[in-house]
């Protein structure tokens, strides 16, 4: 009875264990997969000209296949969202965590979070029919979807992540910081400015990765709403077109097993090494607040 | 003393000015959404076929599919799910393997939407030949919620004080015993708030079942797991970006992109009351 017991509870535990173990295998399967269907193009065409390529364009004959335009207009748009969202999310982050009474902090809190729930399409879709024409006529530009206006839509996105996690990073400031501060006889603002951001500045960069990770991978937004020419760009009113919307766009059209089809996943395998980069390195800020906020 | 004065002043001014933005963007947002959508949204709008190539009609289709996607995902998602965070919080020591699999997950979270659907698209579709249907669809949501229901899930967990474990094992329970009788009924709500974020979070997403499951335009309703679907978040796309009649295509778009805010926005609001109560009705 003991015996048999036992046997129950190991084979318990190792189905558990097997459960816990899938997060590896989709990980893994992920970036096989990836690399398994990208590797191909590269029989094709060598992968200085795929890096360097200042020109995108599947469906010519003989068909170019340059990342560069791609990846320029994912940077572009995504270092537009973060020059937008983090002043705005790290002030906000401040003022809750720092100013706000409690029942204005919930409030807030609150207010901030329901963004976290709005679909990325209903982001595209108000880009396309408010945003983009308020847009257009406001600086008489020829389109009203441009890198600007992806740009502010994925700040609005990146904004919830950068506060509450920023939030999160200076409310662990230790309570001693503040009040040896206080006790030197520091303002309220200079201590904010002067010693809890500085101590909470890791915990910060972290919040501004993972918003970077978050922008850089997404979709609809900018499909419907960054423009779609697969240009490099050089100005922020110019419409473009980021790796992430080209798959999305694409794909549809594409022959499995064509060049076009490994072309494609040639270019998420870009997209995923940055986003995972982007992850490592967040996590390593993070370890390293965790150890200097002790 | 006085210079830092206005200085405090003014920085204070400079954050209050930054954080009306915000709630000023998110107010413009919904004031939209709301007061345009309200204007189509009715019983037909909610309960009808669409008609005349999606110029009129109502979006029952794409509110089935969407609840067909999620369902299908979450009921790969949840025991898979639970079953990872009891291992990582229950069973786990810290070792290699244990650190591998947290980064695992953290990763995974941070994986791009659409390369879930390209991996959708390479496994599910072609590889095990599902084809464009709910299944695909499902697999693939339920993967890129996996992460979240783990987290969520492993917080309820240790939210369980060991002093709980520590009785019902004094009392000769099993280790099992204990997880089944103790520690899941103890942390059931919380497990359930990370289930119902995970359905709102799925329900939303477009870019993994672009080429998973969706179709813009059926004329009957999906028979099984194998049939495509239309869904509500892919029909907003669609709407603004194929059809030719723009003007009642638009009016449509936004009555879709209320019923999609409303059920996002009303599970997340489901789940922070669940969470608050939970947090009140602790019995510790």
């Amino acid at each position: 009875m003991k015996g048999r017991q036992n046997i129950k509870e190991r084979i318990i535990k190792n189905i558990f264990l097997l459960s816990s173990l899938t997060s590896i295998f989709f990980l893994a399967a992920i970036t096989i997969i990836l690399f398994k269907e990208g590797f191909p193009l590269f029989r094709e065409i060598d992968l200085k000209t795929f890096l360097w390529g200042k020109s995108w364009y599947p469906t010519y004959n003989p068909p170019e296949f340059g990342l560069l335009p791609l990846l320029l207009g994912s940077l572009w748009t995504t270092l537009g969202a973060l020059v937008i969202a983090v002043p705005l999310g790290v002030s906000a982050a401040i003022y809750i965590s720092e100013l706000a009474t409690p029942k204005i902090k919930d409030y807030l809190k609150l207010t901030i979070e329901m963004l976290t729930g709005v679909p990325s399409v209903i982001y595209g879709f108000l880009g396309i029919v408010v945003l983009g024409p308020w847009l257009q006529n406001l600086l008489d530009l020829p389109v009203g979807l441009c890198v600007l206006t992806a740009s502010l839509l994925l700040a609005l996105m990146a904004i919830p992540t950068i506060a509450s996690l920023s939030e999160e990073a200076l409310f662990s400031v230790s309570k001693e910081y503040k009040e040896a501060s206080y006790a030197l006889g520091a303002t309220r603002w200079e201590t904010i400015i002067k010693v809890i951001v500085p101590a909470a500045f890791s915990g910060i960069s972290t919040a501004v990765l993972l918003g970077m990770g978050r922008v850089i991978g997404e979709t609809m937004t900018v499909l419907m709403v960054a423009g779609g020419a697969a240009v490099i760009p050089h100005s922020i009113l110019q419409p473009v077109r980021t790796i992430t919307a080209t798959i999305a766009l694409e794909m549809g059209e594409t022959v499995v097993g064509g060049i076009h089809y490994y072309a494609l996943f040639a270019i998420a395998c870009v997209l995923f090494i940055i986003s995972l980069a982007l992850n490592l390195s967040a996590d390593y800020f993070l370890n390293k607040f965790r150890r200097t906020s002790r | 003393m006085n210079k830092r004065r206005f200085k405090e002043k003014l920085a204070y001014s400079f954050l209050i000015a930054m954080i009306s933005i915000i709630v000023l963007s998110i107010c413009i947002m919904f004031y939209f959404i709301i007061s345009r959508g309200i204007r189509v949204i009715n019983w037909e709008f909610l309960t009808q076929m669409p008609r005349k190539a999606m110029t009129a009609g109502g979006i029952f289709p794409a509110i089935l599919g969407t609840f067909y996607l999620t369902m299908g995902a979450i009921c790969f998602a949840l025991p898979l799910g639970v079953s990872a965070a009891i291992y990582l919080n229950e069973y786990a020591v810290q070792n290699r393997l244990v650190r591998i699999v947290r980064i695992s997950i953290n990763n995974l979270a941070g994986v791009p939407s659409v390369v879930f659907g390209l991996f959708g698209l390479a496994i599910f579709v072609k590889f095990l030949n599902f084809g464009v249907s709910i299944l695909s669809g499902s697999l693939t949501l339920g993967i890129l919620i996996l992460p979240t229901i783990i987290r969520a899930s492993e917080e309820a967990l240790s939210a369980v004080p060991n002093s709980f474990r520590e009785a019902s094992l004094a009392l000769g329970a099993t280790k099992w015993q204990t997880i089944q009788k103790v520690v899941l009924p103890n942390s059931f709500s919380g497990i359930l708030t990370g289930a119902i974020l995970s359905i709102g979070r799925a329900a939303g997403e477009t870019a993994p079942i672009l080429f998973t499951a969706v179709t813009f335009y059926s004329m009957r309703l999906p028979k099984s797991i194998f049939s495509e679907v239309q869904a509500l978040p892919y029909h907003i796309y669609a709407l603004m970006t194929e059809g030719t009649h723009p003007e009642s295509q638009v009016a449509i778009a936004y009555g879709t992109a209320l019923v999609l805010v409303l059920l996002v926005l009303g599970l997340n609001l489901i789940a922070v009351i669940l969470r608050n109560q939970f947090r009140r009705s602790k019995k510790w």
